[in-house]
């Protein structure tokens, strides 16, 4: 552990302990709004999925499931990384920090990358909704929702993960070797946020890519 | 001696005002209070925006002819009257203003448990209430503050974007300050204040908190699907496209349910604190009231259903959100109830911010009670979107949470500012408003069951009588309403100074100096006993 | 009396009645509790103000009375709820007979269509004592339909056939209203409904001009857009016969199963390949923004009237 008289306390809080309790509950209360955010998404995905059930499955079999494994792999990779940026925190590392975020750095920008190739596939063959919209099959009316809930949620995590990439770049940079000593609740409570980002995923993409395919 | 410091005007004492005069230092500020502070002027200014519009939509029904302004612009007035006061006044007000100023006072904290993030709450807000105020001056919204698709999403010529990343973006206004509300009630208690010590403000401040955490995020996400569907023609909510008009309803109404007792719980929470101290008793029944603020917060989340009985929606979820809505009615009917009991042995003074609890005791029972014609069945389908509507959440909203808020101002004014206002001027003032509000929106209860429908611009001529006395009504009040921001302004010039407890009140907030100072406690407090404990000491008054 | 003073709502239907009768007693109920409050308060803010009562007694609460005051108004809450739901329980199911009426919704405007082809524009004449069930649709957005002399309300909603009913019992000229706000003329999309002898009812009827029926109307659009090249018995039969077809069960590609009822006809006419009947291709085009709802309504009139091959839940 690092010398906890080194580590920073704010002027309002009495001891550590209060410190890092206060944070920890502040953080888990603001990720069970976030549960609610995508809770009204996954509400209104099971509605229609529900209602149009084979128009949901044909347009489901447009997405690329090969590319959705590797991201989730991807993703659970950088949670590791992320647990291990944590511990090194309560080490008092500042350079296993740096190390570990900027590997979760890494990994959420491989996330994203492909997550771009398959946004843009998906440009190319018209299955974007609006004037263009192209899908060929039997019940393309209602495919175009599918689509419409796709590109939202999807759209919506990765909105999460570029903002979880920026939080981890000024923390990563906080804690570079020659700066005054940082307090490990905050790689703590990224990292929450973190593997929160990580189990929407986890739902998204069963919910959107594998469900009732047949393989 | 040197005689110059014979003569010198004693220094006033280091508080969170005069510590630094910079502008800096208030935009730049992460004092809980001086945060307060900052939310009680921009809600204020929110507050007479949106009042504004009040007053020229009831100018307008002045006649039944739609002769001062058109159909359109009318349709605006009253989208940005609900907007403004909705999600910039009724939504912040206690919480933002009382509550950031008041939980650490109360807790025995220096500070909320996230300062800066409180700050940025602030900020948000104004963000938020920017693109509003651009939506105002660039012409305006016209859905109503419903936003109800598909008219929204496809049919409306007006700045629902804007309007709606304005409300999408306050929201997130309100999910900060509940997270920050929660971690600090939790965890930044004084030694010995265990939770059925706290004060009620807290106890309902918390279920507010609770309800702005759980409940804003959904309604962030439904307006973005609305925003969304605008620009690219998603077709969630678009019949047209496969998509449920109604399911918009759903998701709008458990995030706007469960936002009318963010904004009325608060206000309890306020005629808790102002019932105990003039009648100089502990709360009767301190765990019931409690507990039913934690109730209204939970049952709260189950009964949106009663706003769609006319939409079609099955009998059976019709059946059950009544029901549940009936239940809701019971926790709100003890609060009633404790209250009043709480005067029966007190030793009782009628100072201004009692008379605003009284009022909203009386004004809340008819919201209240007029709330089960809603929610009843065989009924609603007759007053539903009419203007019995439109009166009940005005008693509610104006006759309840506004009263409380204007208790509040009244009641912790002195803490805030360290001065007296005119006590007189104070009386004369919660008197016109009575009057004023009562005026105004009695008449719509009859209106409403005689069938005026509600966002009506021309109306059939036999409604006319009510529409006038209503508007007589609003006359009055809108004038009720400016005379505070005057006498409490010149208070501050001309009011003498109030001391650390001029109501000789109890609770931590009162042992400290009035302002007080930046760091609240210079030690902090230990609880020894439990809120509200007024002795059998004869008080001095006056 | 209350009516004479302006403010109190004529009562027009029996449904009206039942529902002022709930009304008065809510309203006894809010006297009741509103005076027992305000009582209270008056009386224990004077007996125990400030100069007659220096020294408070702590009273800190009691269970008994926690329990009664939320006990009484509790079984109150829960007589209001099942009197309430009774009354609008009863009056979900439709009656077995009456007067048919098509009801769209259009901004800014009622349009009915009476059974036997007149149509009219924001104004109903309906006879009196005869169940008048309506099918409503909108074009647009959301409207609501409302009469306050029937106590009477339902939403009208684009995508979906909202059935409901009333049956005035007075005769008179009503105030029909749009309840829902539906855009900038939403205050002006307003008629009447006019309840009539059932005498005048026949002869205003024949003073109309009659045009096509509904049923009329459906049966030519089906020509007119050639349904019947497919759908017709005799055929080349890519589609249905659709002898029989309202009401019956249809079993689907895929595998599912659906009650060909108002909602299913709709979508099968505008987005055709959504339910696609088992042994069929789904060859069909979409009719979408060939037909509006009035049109709809027509052809689903005509096809309820092709009894038939009663059976023919499957062809």
């Amino acid at each position: 552990m690092a010398d906890p008289s080194t580590i920073p306390l704010a002027h309002h809080f009495e001891d550590q302990e209060q410190q890092h309790e206060t944070t920890a509950i502040g953080m888990w209360a603001f990720l069970l709004s976030e549960v609610m955010f995508f809770g009204g998404l996954f509400t209104a995905y099971l509605v229609y999925r529900n209602r149009y059930p084979e128009a949901f499955l044909e347009a489901s079999g447009k997405l690329d499931v090969t590319l959705g494994t590797l991201n989730t792999a991807v993703l659970i990779g950088s949670s590791l990384t992320m647990a291990l940026a944590v511990r090194a925190a309560h080490m008092g590392s500042r350079g296993g920090v740096v190390r570990w975020l900027l590997a979760t750095i890494i990994a959420a920008g491989i996330f994203l990358g492909v997550k771009a190739v398959e946004y843009s596939h998906k440009f190319h063959d018209g299955l974007v909704p609006g004037a263009n919209y192209a899908f060929k099959g039997t019940a393309s009316a209602d495919t175009e929702l599918f689509f419409a809930l796709y590109f939202g949620a999807t759209g919506m995590h990765a909105l999460h993960m570029v903002i979880g990439v920026g939080l981890m770049a000024v923390v990563a940079w906080r804690w570079r070797p020659n700066n005054v000593v940082q307090h490990p609740d905050g790689v703590e409570v990224l990292g929450l946020y973190w593997h929160f980002v990580d189990l929407v995923w986890i739902f998204l993409f069963p919910l959107l890519y594998l469900l009732g395919r047949h393989v | 001696m040197n005689p110059l410091t014979v003569t010198a005007v004693p220094k006033p004492k280091r508080n969170f005002w005069n510590h630094d005069f910079s502008v800096k230092s208030w935009l730049l500020t992460e004092d809980h209070k001086r945060i307060g502070i900052l939310y009680l002027l921009s809600i204020t200014l929110f507050f007479f925006l949106g009042g504004v519009m009040a007053v020229l939509i009831r100018l307008e029904l002045l006649t039944p002819a739609g002769d001062l302004v058109q159909a359109e612009t009318y349709n605006k007035l009253f989208t940005m009257h609900g907007v403004v006061m909705v999600f910039f006044f009724l939504l912040p007000s206690i919480p933002a203003v009382f509550g950031n100023f008041l939980l650490p006072l109360m807790l025995g904290a220096r500070d909320l448990a996230f300062p800066k993030l409180n700050l940025l709450s602030w900020y948000i807000y104004m963000v938020g209430g920017v693109f509003t105020l651009f939506v105002v001056f660039k012409g305006g919204v016209d859905t109503g503050w419903t936003f109800y698709t598909p008219y929204s999403s496809t049919y409306a010529n007006s700045h629902v974007i804007a309007a709606a990343l304005g409300i999408f973006i306050t929201g997130f206004s309100s999910i900060l300050t509940g997270v920050n509300f929660i971690a600090t009630i939790h965890k930044m208690r004084a030694p010995g204040l265990t939770w059925f010590r706290l004060p009620l403000f807290v106890w309902s401040h918390y279920a507010t908190s609770l309800i702005m955490v759980l409940g804003t995020p959904v309604v962030a996400i439904t307006i973005v699907l609305v925003a969304l569907e605008r620009l690219f023609r998603l077709g969630v909510f678009d019949p047209e496209l496969g998509g449920d008009p109604l399911l918009f309803q759903h998701l709008f109404w458990f995030y706007s349910h469960p936002a009318v007792y963010i904004m009325i719980l608060p206000g309890m929470g306020v005629i808790s604190e102002i019932i105990a101290c003039f009648s100089r008793k502990r709360i009767f029944g301190y765990r019931f009231v409690a507990f039913s603020s934690m109730a209204i917060a939970a049952l709260g989340f189950l009964v949106w259903g009663h706003h769609m009985f006319t939409t079609g929606q099955s009998v059976f979820a019709s059946l059950v959100f009544s029901l549940l809505t009936f239940l809701v009615a019971i926790p709100s009917a003890i609060k009633v109830f404790n209250w009043t009991a709480t005067l029966y042995k007190g030793s009782i003074s009628f100072s201004t911010p009692m008379l605003y609890a009284l009022g909203f005791i009386g004004l809340f029972a008819i919201g209240g009670l007029t709330g089960l014609f809603l929610g009843c069945l065989g009924l609603d389908i007759h007053v539903h979107d009419t203007y019995f509507i439109v009166a009940h959440f005005h008693y509610v909203m104006v006759g309840g949470m506004v009263m409380a808020f204007l208790g509040a101002i009244h009641f912790w004014w002195p803490k805030m500012t360290g001065f007296m206002y005119s006590e007189f001027l104070a009386k004369i003032a919660a008197a016109i408003i009575f009057v004023g509000f009562n005026m105004t929106f009695f008449p719509q209860f009859v209106l409403g069951y005689l069938g005026m429908p509600r966002r009506y611009h021309v109306y059939p001529e036999e409604f006319q009588v009510l529409n006038v006395l209503s508007t007589a009504g609003a006359s009055i009040l809108g004038f009720g309403f400016l005379l505070p921001a005057f006498y409490l302004i010149y208070s501050l010039k001309a009011g003498r100074r109030a001391g650390p407890d001029p109501w000789q009140a109890k609770g931590l907030e009162w042992t400290v100096d009035s302002p007080p100072h930046p760091h609240n406690f210079e030690t902090v407090p230990v609880v020894t006993e439990g809120a509200y404990e007024y002795g059998p000491e004869e008080v001095k008054r006056g | 009396m209350l009516e004479k003073l302006g403010i109190f709502p004529e009562a027009a239907s029996e449904f009206a009645d039942q529902v002022d009768y709930l009304y008065f007693f809510l309203i006894g109920v809010t006297i009741f509790f509103v005076t027992v409050i305000v009582a209270a308060l008056a009386y224990l803010s004077v007996r125990y103000r400030h100069r007659r009562s220096p020294v408070p007694t702590p009273v800190h609460g009691s269970i008994l009375l926690e329990l009664t005051w939320s006990g009484i108004p509790l079984v109150i809450a829960l007589f209001i709820f099942g009197w309430g739901a009774k009354l609008y329980i009863e009056h979900q199911d439709m009656p077995p007979d009456g007067i048919e009426i098509s009801v769209t919704g259009k901004q800014w405007m009622w349009k009915l269509q009476h059974p036997s082809g007149q149509r009219e524009i924001n104004a109903l004449h309906v006879p009196v004592g005869v169940p008048i069930l309506l099918t409503m649709t909108s074009e647009d957005v959301i409207h609501s339909f409302y009469v306050p002399a029937f106590r009477f309300k339902r939403d009208v909603v684009p995508g979906v056939y909202t059935r409901a009913h009333f049956t005035a019992d007075k005769t008179g000229s009503f105030h029909l209203f749009c309840a829902e706000y539906c855009g900038t003329d939403h205050s002006v999309m307003i008629g009447k409904v006019v309840v009539m002898e059932p005498s005048e009812y026949e002869a205003w009827l024949s003073g109309q001009p009659a045009g096509e029926t509904p049923v009329q109307a459906g049966e030519r659009l089906f020509t007119d857009l050639r349904c019947n090249t497919c759908h017709a018995a005799g055929s080349d039969q890519k589609g249905p016969d659709l002898a029989g077809v309202f009401g019956s069960k249809r079993l689907l590609v895929g595998g599912g199963e659906a009650i060909a009822d108002e909602e299913y006809i709709r979508e099968s006419i505008l987005r055709p390949a959504r339910k696609v009947v088992f042994g069929y291709e789904p060859l069909m085009p979409t009719y979408q923004g060939q037909v509006n709802e009035t049109q709809i309504l027509s052809l689903m009139a005509y096809l309820k009237t092709l009894g038939g091959a009663a059976e023919g839940a499957n062809p």
